[in-house]
């Protein structure tokens, strides 16, 4: 079995060409991912740049709402950028300087990461180029405003849906024609290794303040950790340093759009079958011939047809869940996560909190839950608006 | 010798590839005799995948084409079955993985067999993961092709020296499709492959000229030409076989 596995699936499906870049890749981050000064360094933007540590907050009236668990929330919506996304990109646009690059390109969906990621080129000095879904660029227009306004070319990709996974195959494309100078900035726990691995260990510093925050609170483990999963690095993020506490639920949200039962559905794990794809083997939602479904979610960040094959091993050892939450039911969190709480959430992370508002009140007021906010949902107001019926112009 | 390697055993070989079912089966099926009497000594069957990431948008889109014509691998190599018992050229399959793990590896690779195709490549599988793919193939007499491309360097030794039917070398950076110039140091990369390979070397992304397969000829066993080919088939649709022909008859002259 090749390099990068978890249980059967991950490995390295790419072309040849890029081969030597992603072996390069693996070589740096061994080296450096042990070195005091580059953890300096990473920390220092962490604390100073990004804004860390992210409050754990407890929401008292959503858990009064609720009438059950006690919900905290993790409020990576607070980091600069506005979602998780900053904590990978600080790490790998780090980890490219020191490996002489000068360019980053990226694909992103909701554009969080694309917008992450000319941060960090805008802050490292880099050259920065980001393929988006032309179908993305419309639902997601602000974001793509911020990235023009931080300096990074936007490339509308319109193949296939026009949607992420063409945005992913558009900069594996890109990142196959230029790699001297250029690191692909991959900003989920996806692809070939050693990407899962990476984008894992950068966002693992979630669940390692979760646990430190929780224990000097409440003294103990969370009961459960909900996180909403496309590919799945804020859910990999919150989840890591769970994994080997056999008593906490981890739990991963997927979209099922409008409904797992449906084909307008992004719910990978529920649905989809074993593939290769995206340089990984891992669960793909795909129809009878291998062929790629072209998925369907309200968020444009959980609208990915695979997920991260460190997910679909945990999933397969029984160690998460994975269920699947509505448009309708996100919305809902959405509104009412701001009504309650005065927090509006990216709607993707609105997924974590509907399935939140089902579980708080089947369990204990003793138990805690614990949900991942993974970004804000600014963005999402003009959508969810329309969704309302409502034209907001942005 | 493996059907694949008889392909270059009169001279340089021109090696076509096209992408199955753009616009239809029954298109193809006369173009694969169209292109065998012409004088190609290999024909690559493109089974067409949703998101080819190593394509570019000519092949991408051939390939949206022949998806939306309702193509599958099943009637492909169907197809390919009955083209293979008349035309008497030599035929590999170049696919994505997840349509050969999808249809099943062992089941995809008997039916393939059965039609007389001789070779598998997979240009999303490289060295590290072939374990998935050549062992099923040799038990079925199929070559597994593999690629080398200009940044693979130390890894052409190791990749070379396993490669059964041809090397298939990758010219340049990037991904398939028509360029005006080949940039990459051919030289350098075939003499690498050739110091490690048993099997003959092919060259294949971005040649569309008879000047460039001449020139690329002199170096290489052979020449390989997908998007030059699946252009003039959207250009001509249906009508597409003499237009194919005399083109591959011009590339074939050039490489005398």
């Amino acid at each position: 079995m090749s390099k990068g596995r978890f249980g059967v699936h991950g490995g390295q499906y790419i072309p040849e060409t890029l081969m030597n870049a992603v072996i390069e890749l693996e070589a740096a981050y061994e080296h450096y991912k042990n070195d005091p000064q580059f953890n300096a360094e990473l920390n220092d933007l962490l604390k100073n740049y990004a804004g860390r540590p992210s409050l754990l907050y407890y929401a008292r009236r959503l858990t009064e709402k609720l009438g059950g668990a006690k919900i905290y929330l993790k409020r990576e919506d607070l980091n600069h950028t506005g979602s998780h996304k900053i904590n990978n990109v600080l790490g790998q646009a780090l980890l490219a300087r020191k490996m002489g690059k000068t360019r980053l390109i990226a694909e992103t969906g909701a554009g969080q990461h694309g917008v992450a990621t000319a941060t960090a080129a805008a802050l490292m000095g880099m050259d920065c180029e980001i393929y988006m879904g032309r179908e993305d660029m419309k639902r997601q227009a602000l974001n793509v405003y911020k990235m023009r306004l931080l300096g990074a070319s936007v490339h509308p990709v319109a193949t296939g849906t026009a949607t992420l996974k063409d945005a992913v195959s558009e900069a594996m494309r890109q990142w196959c024609s230029r790699m001297e100078d250029t690191h692909y900035l991959l900003g989920s726990v996806m692809g070939p290794h050693p990407f899962p691995t990476i984008v894992g260990d950068f966002q693992a510093v979630i669940s390692k303040e979760i646990k430190a925050q929780l224990l000097e609170i409440e003294n103990r483990l969370p009961d459960a950790v909900i996180a909403c999963v496309g590919g799945g690095s804020n859910a990999i993020g919150a989840f890591r340093h769970f994994i080997s506490e056999g008593s906490v639920r981890l739990i991963g949200c997927e979209a099922a759009g409008k409904g797992a039962d449906t084909p307008e559905t992004a719910a990978t794990i529920t649905t989809g079958r074993l593939g290769i794809f995206h340089g990984m083997k891992s669960y793909f939602c795909q129809d009878e011939y291998g062929q790629i479904a072209p998925v369907y979610s309200i968020s444009a960040g959980l609208d990915y047809p695979g997920v991260g094959p460190e997910h679909a091993y945990l999933h397969d050892i029984g160690r998460a869940e994975y269920v699947a939450v509505r448009d309708d039911e996100a919305v809902e969190a959405f509104e009412l996560l701001s009504r309650t709480e005065g927090i509006i959430p990216a709607i993707e992370s609105a997924h974590a909190v509907a399935y939140a508002v089902k579980l708080a009140p089947a369990l204990d007021k003793s138990r805690i839950i614990v949900v991942n906010i993974s970004g804000r949902g600014d963005k999402d107001c003009a959508s969810i608006a329309r969704y309302r019926g409502e034209e907001v112009s942005e | 010798m493996s059907d694949i390697a008889k392909a270059f055993d009169h001279g340089k070989a021109f090696i076509a590839f096209l992408t199955c079912g753009d616009p239809d089966l029954d298109t193809t099926e006369r173009l694969i005799h169209a292109i065998a009497d012409a004088g190609a000594d290999l024909i690559e069957l493109g089974i067409p995948f949703s998101d080819p990431t190593a394509e570019g948008v000519v092949i991408q889109e051939a390939s949206l084409r022949a998806l939306s014509g309702g193509a599958t691998a099943g009637k492909i190599l169907d197809m390919a079955r009955r083209a293979r018992a008349g035309a008497g050229v030599p035929m590999a399959v170049m696919t994505y993985a997840n349509v050969v793990f999808s249809y099943g590896t062992e089941r995809f690779l008997d039916k393939a067999a059965e039609a007389g195709i001789g070779g598998l490549i997979l240009p999303d599988v490289p060295f590290e993961e072939k374990a998935d793919f050549a062992p099923f193939c040799r038990a079925r007499g199929l070559d597994f092709i593999s690629l080398v491309a200009p940044t693979s360097r130390e890894r052409i030794a190791r990749i070379a020296g396993e490669a059964e039917g041809f090397v298939y070398c990758v010219s340049s950076l990037g991904v398939t499709g028509v360029r005006d110039s080949i940039d990459g140091d051919l030289d350098a990369m075939l003499g690498l492959v050739r110091r490690a390979a048993k099997v003959p070397a092919a060259v294949g992304f971005g040649i569309s000229t008879p000047a460039q397969a001449a020139k690329i000829a002199k170096k290489a066993d052979g020449v390989i030409v997908g998007s030059a080919i699946v252009k003039l088939i959207e250009r001509y649709g249906k009508e597409a076989a003499a237009p194919v022909s005399a083109f591959i008859r011009a590339m074939k002259e050039a490489m005398r």
